[in-house]
């Protein structure tokens, strides 16, 4: 059966009539009152306060990322979300821009030796280079993908991106480096001034974002954005109300490139150098993965997005942020997930009561079986010394765990009502011992692996995101 | 003429190798329109179950059991467990998605590539793990032709893939469920209206397409000797250009376009550069979507309104 229109208004006709109580309806009633111009306000005055706050080195890091993924997951929402083009070139344009930014802010079309040379223009003339270039390329590829139309733009685009990388990674080294990538870029600079700390590319990315977020909003309130969205939904109907289909596709293309370019001249500037690994299918992942989170076709998504995927897969390299996080959205899923409050207190009460058993169980039958150390340090660590099951050598053990956790939450979905809830309490148990045993070990892999899952379960249970809007289709 | 030879040799060898991994591709887009970007990274799982099974059996050095008997042990665990595999990644990640808008799938698909990676660099580390093959497939068996040696493995991964091959078309063409397969390819409504269980047979397309990566992921690693968990990017790139080329959704396709892309890349990397030889691959499928977008066999698709 083929839809014959979409429709957003009757998907959130449920959303209308579902009343949040508690302070959760009182949020929710709160930001439902404020416009779009409003919160863009509330988000940078939080921005700009987050600078000020003195951030240690880290978290400036973390700050500075997160920011510039959400604008990458941004310019993705254009061409994915707005356009419903699927882009799997799009890490190219980030290397473009940061190559780009090399090669005309910096010294890479000099000496590479000597690091002297180059066109070293001033930081304001060579960004708008690089977009355009950017720009250009986006269009040209745009067309060609175009031109075949389907999923043959999905592949076109795939191996647009694997080439760029194939082609700096190889490339004759005394030229862009080849796979020595080119370092001691020069910093932002031009009139004197350059931007050389954290905190002040923080505020670039920032600043960047908020005006990148205000162009959209208008530009999606237009012509051209009501035509991405008429594309997007139904191609030959906007085809037949005389909308230019491969042009609006091609202008999302572009700008999508434009927008990830920027974003590579300020990745490279911040890093000071750039490497080919820096743009490869992991990242595009990543990219991925924020935009899917936060919800597709939704600017506000794709920042929300961003910024909670970076936050989260850099928390996962701290030792002491890695418990918190864990145990902290567990808990955050059952608080939101599990009501009223007394099958919660139950749920939770039989967690930490299984929990003991076991233990109690498996030292009884080997002293080896908990004798090992946990993952988490800390409180944490030491308070779930006695509660989960960690033997001598985990690892093992740990990655069974992870097999028979995956496979449970799998059936958990299936399953309904009381039943559901007495299969949690074992599943949230075992995925705190293989938590302890192995995940918390290998935090770098645990971060690609939820990634990964974030894509695939938000498409199963949520496809529009947390804050993307539900649309039916009409049959 | 010697080069010419090996060259050609080599090529043919990963040309069925691209073939195999090439029509799981092909089969799943045929019925489901969907581009299982999850498919390569099978392969690799193939190739790690291959490498366990030596195991299971002594090692290479210290084999329990008759060599003939191995590989085909290997290849059948491993088709097997991939199949199963494949058939699981159906029903839990793109069933729910039957009805979803197209880019959804595709997105789970890379989800599902991403995790099937990580997931076994989780278990088995980011060692690159050793078949160890010459030790129990010696090098000496070999045919000699012009004073070219064609070692044994060369031989078995060759004919290995053309009986595969020949019995998947034998399977499409002859039998009730290659018949629902087709029918399912050219109008899955129509099929389901006609007493075809969908269901089942998308479930059994993913089943073969699985377990002919498995098996080619076991003959991969008997011929590369290697296994690591990044191996199944690169191949099911490859073996997703000769499908592409060969005309996605077309059987006989895959396997011309696996070999042509096979013969490619041997030629490109002996003669040409050795830098710039996945580079050459891309460039020949750019230049095929853009000459004949639906590749060699395909049909251009019709679009209905």
């Amino acid at each position: 059966m083929s839809p014959i229109g979409v429709d957003e208004w009757v998907a959130r006709s449920g959303d209308r009539r579902q009343q949040h109580s508690g302070p959760l309806g009182a949020l929710s009633r709160a930001y439902a009152r404020v416009n779009w111009w409003q919160r863009l306000l509330v988000l940078a005055a939080l921005g700009v306060a987050f600078g000020q706050i003195g951030a240690n080195g880290f978290q400036q890091i973390v700050a500075f990322n997160s920011v510039l993924y959400a604008i990458l997951a941004v310019g993705l929402n254009i061409v994915v979300g707005w356009a419903g083009l699927l882009d799997l070139g799009y890490i190219a344009f980030f290397g473009i821009g940061a190559y780009g930014y090399a090669m005309f802010s910096s010294h890479a079309l000099g000496s590479l030796l000597t690091m002297t040379g180059g066109a070293e223009l001033p930081t304001i003339a060579a960004v708008p280079i690089v977009l355009v270039f950017a720009g250009l390329v986006g269009m040209v590829i745009g067309l060609i993908s175009l031109r075949l139309g389907g999923d043959y733009l999905a592949i076109v685009t795939l191996f647009f991106g694997l080439a760029f990388f194939e082609f700096v990674n190889n490339v004759d080294q005394t030229n862009l480096g080849g796979n020595n990538g080119i370092i001691a870029l020069l910093p932002w600079h031009g009139f004197g001034g350059e931007i050389r700390s954290t905190i002040g590319y923080y505020y670039v990315v920032l600043i960047i974002l908020i005006l990148l977020m205000a162009a959209l909003h208008l530009l999606n309130e237009s012509r051209t954005g009501r035509a991405w969205r008429a594309v997007r939904d139904d191609e030959l109907a906007a085809e037949v109300m005389t909308v230019p289909v491969n042009a609006v596709k091609v202008m999302a293309f572009s700008f999508g490139a434009m927008v990830a370019a920027l974003a590579g001249t300020v990745f490279a500037a911040q890093q000071g150098n750039v490497f080919p690994t820096n743009f490869q299918s992991p990242i595009l992942i990543l990219i991925y993965a924020c935009l899917v989170l936060g919800g597709v076709g939704s600017i506000g998504g794709a920042v929300l997005g961003g910024l909670a995927v970076t936050i989260v897969q850099q928390m996962l390299g701290s030792p002491t942020d890695e418990g918190y996080l864990f145990y902290g959205i567990i808990l955050l899923a059952l608080f939101w997930k599990v009501r009223p409050w007394q099958y919660l207190a139950a749920t939770l009460a039989a967690i930490v009561g299984f929990g003991f058993a076991a233990h109690a169980i498996a030292g009884a039958i080997s002293r080896s079986a908990i004798a090992g150390p946990t993952g988490s340090v800390g409180w944490i660590g030491s308070a779930l010394r006695h509660w989960v099951v960690v033997p001598v050598n985990g690892e093992t053990y740990g990655n069974i765990l992870f097999v028979v956790v995956v496979c449970a939450l799998i059936g958990i979905i299936r399953l309904r009502g009381i039943v559901r809830l007495v299969a949690v309490v074992p599943t949230i148990y075992f995925a705190a011992c293989c938590w302890e045993s192995r995940l918390s070990v290998d935090p770098a892999i645990t971060a690609e692996i939820m990634i990964g899952g974030i894509l695939v379960v938000m498409m199963a249970v949520r496809p529009h995101g947390i804050l993307g809007t539900r649309r039916v289709e009409i049959v | 003429m010697q080069i010419f030879i090996q060259t050609l040799v080599n090529g043919l060898t990963t040309g069925s190798l691209y073939a195999l991994i090439a029509l799981g591709y092909t089969m799943v887009y045929g019925v489901l329109k969907l581009l299982n970007f999850a498919h390569g990274d099978l392969f690799m799982v193939g190739a790690f179950i291959g490498y366990f099974a030596i195991g299971w059996f002594g090692g290479p050095t210290a084999l329990t059991i008759p060599v003939p008997l191995l590989v085909i042990i290997m290849l059948v665990i491993a088709s097997l467990g991939v199949g199963g595999l494949g058939v699981a990644i159906e029903r839990f990640a793109y069933r729910p998605l039957r009805n979803a808008p197209r880019i959804a799938p595709l997105i789970t698909a890379l989800g599902i590539s991403f995790v099937l990676e990580n997931a076994v660099l989780l278990f088995f580390g980011g060692l690159t793990r050793y078949y160890n093959t010459p030790a129990f497939i010696p090098f000496s068996i070999s045919i000699h032709i012009d004073g070219v040696s064609i070692g044994i493995v060369n031989i078995i991964i060759f004919a290995g893939s053309i009986i595969l091959m020949l019995g998947l078309t034998a399977l499409v063409n002859r039998t009730v469920l290659g018949k629902s397969m087709r029918a399912v390819a050219s109008d899955r409504e129509a099929a389901e209206m006609l007493g075809i269980n969908v269901d089942r047979t998308i479930a059994m397309t993913f089943f073969i397409g699985s377990a002919l990566a498995g098996a080619a992921g076991v003959m991969y690693g008997l011929y590369a000797n290697q296994v690591a968990n990044l191996i199944g990017f690169l191949a099911g790139l490859k073996a997703f250009t000769a499908a592409v080329v060969g005309g996605i959704g077309s059987i006989p396709g895959a396997m011309i376009g696996g070999m042509f892309i096979g013969l490619c890349e041997s030629f490109s990397l002996s003669y040409i550069s050795t830098r710039y030889g996945d580079l050459f691959v891309f460039a020949i499928l750019i230049a095929v979507m853009l000459v004949r977008p639906t590749g060699i066999f395909g049909q251009a698709p019709l679009q209905k309104v």
